[in-house]
C-alpha cells in the first residue's frame, strides 16, 4: 500500500474567508460572462457556424454529465446517448401534442424524463461494477431506440419525428439559428452552474471519494450506493437536457440520430478533453464537432476515393485520441494544466534569475 | 440567502427570454422571396444534395451520386447550362437524420446553394422539408418514393422523382393478384413510409392473401428471425419493400434457412448488378461464397428507368456514352442511371428555367409538366400535383442477371384509381439535346 506523503490541506474557517462570495454567485457570474462571449461569437460568426456553436453546448453537457459521472464517480456508462435520447422525444412530443407548452418548460420536462431514466438505470447500476456496468449501459444504448419501432404510431417508427420548435417572438429582428444558439447556451451555463456547483461541493467530494475507494468511503459514512445513484441522475438529466436541446435545435428526433456510436463518441470525448475535468468537457464537445469538420473538409480537399474518403474522418479522430492519451494521459485540459505549470515555473525562474 | 436569490434570478431570465408563447405554435415564418436567384453567378450554379455514402444506405446507394457528377461533368464540358457550369456538392449524412439536418444548413447557409437535387432518403429527408420550404430553397427530385413529396400545398418548392409507394406497391400487388393468385404472400418491408406506403398499395389488392408482415429496421442487419417467420407462417410470395442492403440480407438470410419464396422487389432494391455486388460482398464477409446468378434468377422486380443491359434503348446508350467517358471504372448499374437520370432531369429543368434562372423560375419550370424525362412511365409533376415517376413495370431476374419485362409500363395514382397500361412516346436524347456533344 502506498502511503500518501502529502496531508490534504484542512480548511480552516477564518473570519477573512467568509467574507469570500458564495461560489453559486461566482459561478453564475462567469456563466453569464461565458454567455456575453457566446453571444459576441454568434455576432462576429456567419449563421452556419452559429450552427457549430450551438451544437458543441448541447454536446457540452452532455459530455459534463458524462465527466460527472465517469471522471468523478469512476462509473463507466457506454450508454449515454439513450439519455439524450429520451430528451430528445420528450421535446419533440411536447412540441407536437401540446403545442400550448413554452420551450423552457419542454426543455425542463425533457431534464426530468433523462433523470427519471437515470434514476432506473442508476438503481441498477449501483449494484454492477466497471465492465458489468458498461455492458448494461451498452444495452441501453443498443435497446431503447428500438423502442420506436414497438409504437410505430406514437414515436414515428425508424422515420422518427419531425417538428418545427417556435422559440423566437415573431419579427424579433435575429436569425433564427442564432437566437437558437443562444437559448441553447443559456440553458447549458445554466445546468452547468448546478453541476459545477455539485461537483465543487459536500456531494462531489462524496463522488471522488465513492470513486477512489468505495470501502473507505463507506467507513467515513457515505451511502455508497446512493451516492453513484445520485451521480447517475445528476449526469441522465444533463443527457436529457442535451438531448431536448438537440431537437430544439435541429427539429428531428428519429432512432437512427442515437446509434451506440453516438454514446462511444461521447465517452471519447470525456477521455479526450480530460477525464474529471469539467473544461475538458469543453475541449472534448468542440473535438466531438471540430475535429470530424475538419476532417471531412481535409478528406474532400485531397480529392481521396470514397472508401478512404468516408474513413478518414473517423481516423483521424482515433489518432488523435492516442496522440493525445499518450502526450497527455489527463487528456487536453490536462495538457493545457501542464502548460501552465510549465508557464509558471519558467517564469518564476526568470523572475529568480532577474532579482539575483 | 443571496445566492439562491441570484440563482432565481437567473432562472426567471430564461423564463422571460422563452416565454413567447408554446415551443409548438406557429408564429409564421416568412417565406423568402422566391425571385431569389442564391447561388447563381454569371458562369455557375451551385446545387447541393445530402447522401448516405457511409452507414446502412451506403452499400449501393453510395453510387447514385457518382452517376451524377458524371452528367453534370458531362454538361459542364458542353458548356454548360446557358452557359453556366453546374457545381454539384455532396454531403454525407451516413442515413443519420440529425448529420442530414445539420449538412442541409450547411449546404443552405455556408455554401449557399440554388437548390438541393436528390436528397436521399425518407427518414432523413422529412426531417429538412420544412426547412427548406420556410427558406424558400427548391428541394428537387427527392431520392425516396414517400408520398411526403408530393404535397404543393404544404411544400411548395419540394418534388419527388421516383415513383412513390404506393403506386408501385399497387402495381405489385395486381400483379401478384393475377399471376399467383391464392397463394400466400408475406410482406417484409422497412419499418417507415417505405413500409407503410407500400402496403397501402399492395393491400389494395392482396389483403386476402397476405399472411404475415415483417418489418426490419435500417440500423440492425440481422434479418434472419423475420425471414423465420415469413418461412413459418408459409409465405410462398415474399414482398421485400426493402433497401439494397437489405434486399440481399434478405435472400441471404433466406437461403441460409433454406427458404426459396417467390420474392417480388420494389424499385428502390431491385438492381441486379447491385445485387450481386452485395450478395458477394456480404457472403464474403460471412465466410461464404455464392452464385449470385443463382440467387437472383427467378426475382421479380419493378422499376421505371430503362435496365442498363437493354443496350439498344437510346436513353442507356447515351448514358452509357457518359460512364465510358468519365467514370469508366464504375461498373454501369441501375443505381449509377437513377443517379445520371436524376441530374439529367435537373438538368432539363434549369434550361427551362431560361437564361436568367431564379428559384421561383426552376420550380415554375418542375411543374409545367414539360419535362421528358428518360424513364418508361411520365413524370405526374403539375401544379397541382409533385409527384414523380407514375407508374412502373415489372421485370424478372434471368440466371444471367439480365432481365427480362414481364409486365409492360402501367401507370396509376396514389389513391384507389385503376391501373392504366401506358404507351405514351418518349423523348430521345436528341430531341430533348440538352448538351451539345
Amino acid at each position: 500500500m502506498s502511503v500518501r506523503t502529502e496531508l490534504p490541506e484542512t480548511r480552516v474557517e477564518t473570519p477573512k474567508r467568509r467574507r469570500t462570495p458564495p461560489p453559486l454567485l461566482v459561478h453564475a457570474l462567469a456563466a453569464l460572462g461565458a454567455l456575453a462571449v457566446i453571444v459576441l461569437l454568434t455576432l462576429v460568426t456567419d449563421e452556419f457556424t452559429n450552427l457549430r456553436i450551438a451544437t458543441i453546448g448541447y454536446y457540452l453537457i452532455a459530455v459534463a454529465g458524462l465527466t460527472l459521472l465517469t471522471g468523478l464517480t469512476g462509473q463507466v456508462s457506454l450508454g449515454h446517448g439513450a439519455f439524450m435520447f429520451i430528451g430528445a422525444y420528450t421535446v419533440a412530443l411536447l412540441v407536437r401534442r401540446v403545442p400550448t407548452f413554452p420551450l423552457w418548460a419542454d426543455l425542463l420536462l425533457a431534464s426530468a424524463a433523462g433523470g427519471l431514466a437515470g434514476l432506473l438505470a442508476g438503481a441498477a447500476a449501483a449494484r454492477l461494477r466497471g465492465p458489468y456496468l458498461a455492458g448494461a449501459t451498452l444495452a441501453l444504448a443498443v435497446g431503447l431506440p428500438a423502442l420506436t419501432r414497438k409504437f410505430p404510431d406514437f414515436l414515428g417508427g425508424s422515420n422518427g419525428l419531425s417538428f418545427t420548435v417556435h422559440s423566437r417572438r415573431a419579427g424579433a429582428g435575429v436569425p433564427e439559428l442564432r437566437w437558437q444558439t443562444w437559448i441553447v447556451w443559456l440553458s447549458v451555463l445554466l445546468a452547468l452552474v448546478l453541476v459545477v456547483n455539485i461537483v465543487r461541493g459536500r456531494l462531489g467530494r462524496n463522488f471522488r471519494a465513492v470513486r477512489d475507494d468505495e470501502v473507505a468511503a463507506a467507513l467515513s459514512g457515505i451511502a455508497v450506493g446512493r451516492t453513484k445513484i445520485l451521480a447517475f441522475l445528476v449526469s441522465a438529466v444533463c443527457g436529457g437536457l442535451a438531448g431536448g436541446l438537440q431537437a430544439f435545435l435541429l427539429g428531428t428526433a428519429a432512432p437512427g440520430s442515437f446509434t451506440p456510436a453516438l454514446s462511444l463518441s461521447l465517452l471519447a470525448a470525456v477521455v479526450l478533453g480530460g477525464l474529471g475535468s469539467l473544461w475538458g468537457a469543453l475541449w472534448g464537445a468542440v473535438a466531438l464537432v471540430y475535429f470530424q469538420a475538419w476532417s471531412e473538409d481535409l478528406a474532400d480537399a485531397l480529392h481521396l476515393n470514397t472508401d478512404v474518403a468516408n474513413n478518414l474522418p473517423l481516423a483521424v479522430y482515433g489518432v488523435i485520441l492516442i496522440v493525445v492519451v499518450l502526450a497527455f494521459p489527463r487528456g487536453i485540459q490536462g495538457g493545457f494544466h501542464r502548460l501552465g505549470v510549465l508557464l509558471r515555473r519558467s517564469a518564476k525562474q526568470k523572475e529568480n534569475h532577474e532579482k539575483h | 440567502m443571496r445566492s439562491t436569490e441570484l440563482g432565481a434570478g437567473f432562472f426567471a431570465l430564461v423564463l422571460a427570454l422563452t416565454a413567447c408563447g408554446g415551443a409548438g405554435e406557429s408564429d409564421g415564418g416568412g417565406q423568402q422571396a422566391a425571385d431569389s436567384a442564391v447561388g447563381v453567378t454569371k458562369d455557375a450554379v451551385v446545387i447541393g444534395t445530402h447522401q448516405p455514402l457511409t452507414g446502412p444506405a451506403a452499400p449501393g446507394y453510395s453510387k447514385i451520386s457518382v452517376g451524377a457528377r458524371a452528367v453534370y461533368q458531362a454538361i459542364n464540358d458542353g458548356g454548360g447550362i446557358n452557359g453556366r457550369k453546374i457545381d454539384y456538392r455532396v454531403e454525407d449524412d451516413g442515413y443519420n437524420p440529425t448529420k442530414t439536418v445539420e449538412v442541409v444548413k450547411k449546404l443552405v447557409l455556408q455554401d449557399k446553394v440554388f437548390a438541393i437535387v436528390g436528397g436521399l432518403g425518407t427518414p432523413t429527408h422529412s426531417k429538412v422539408v420544412d426547412y427548406l420550404n420556410a427558406e424558400g430553397v427548391p428541394d428537387l427530385l427527392v431520392s425516396s418514393g414517400a408520398l411526403a413529396w408530393d404535397n404543393p400545398q404544404k411544400a411548395p418548392m419540394t418534388f419527388g422523382y421516383q415513383v412513390d409507394y404506393t403506386r408501385e406497391g399497387k402495381i405489385q400487388g395486381k400483379y401478384i393478384k393475377d399471376t399467383f393468385a391464392g397463394k400466400k404472400v408475406g410482406y417484409f418491408t422497412q419499418n417507415d413510409d417505405v413500409g407503410r406506403d407500400t402496403q397501402a398499395g399492395l393491400d389494395q389488392f392482396v389483403k386476402d392473401q397476405a399472411v404475415v408482415r415483417q418489418g426490419y429496421d435500417s440500423a440492425n442487419t440481422d434479418v434472419t428471425p423475420q425471414l423465420s417467420a415469413l418461412k413459418s407462417a408459409g409465405a410462398e410470395v415474399v414482398v421485400c419493400a426493402c433497401i439494397p442492403a437489405f434486399t440481399a440480407l434478405a435472400i441471404l438470410a433466406a437461403a441460409k434457412i433454406g427458404y426459396h419464396p417467390q420474392f417480388v422487389v420494389s424499385s428502390i432494391g431491385a438492381d441486379p448488378a447491385t445485387l450481386s455486388g452485395l450478395l458477394q460482398d456480404f457472403a464474403k464477409r460471412g465466410g461464404a461464397s455464392v452464385s449470385s446468378g443463382q440467387l437472383l434468377a427467378g426475382l421479380i422486380g419493378t422499376g421505371y428507368l430503362p435496365d442498363v443491359a437493354q443496350t439498344s434503348d437510346p436513353w442507356v446508350a447515351y448514358f452509357k456514352g457518359i460512364h465510358d467517358k468519365y467514370i469508366a471504372k464504375e461498373p454501369f448499374t441501375n443505381t449509377v442511371l437513377f443517379g445520371m437520370v436524376q441530374a439529367y432531369t435537373f438538368g432539363q429543368a434549369l434550361k427551362a428555367a431560361g437564361p436568367d434562372p431564379t428559384r421561383q423560375k426552376v420550380v415554375d419550370a418542375m411543374s409545367s409538366g414539360a419535362l421528358k424525362g428518360p424513364g418508361l412511365t411520365p413524370f405526374g409533376f403539375s401544379k397541382e400535383s409533385h409527384a414523380g415517376y407514375t407508374g412502373a413495370y415489372v421485370f424478372k431476374i434471368n440466371p444471367d442477371t439480365s432481365t427480362t419485362v414481364i409486365q409492360p409500363p402501367a401507370v396509376t395514382d396514389r389513391g384507389t384509381g385503376a391501373i392504366t397500361p401506358y404507351s405514351g412516346e418518349r423523348a430521345t436524347p436528341e430531341q430533348v439535346n440538352l448538351v451539345s456533344k
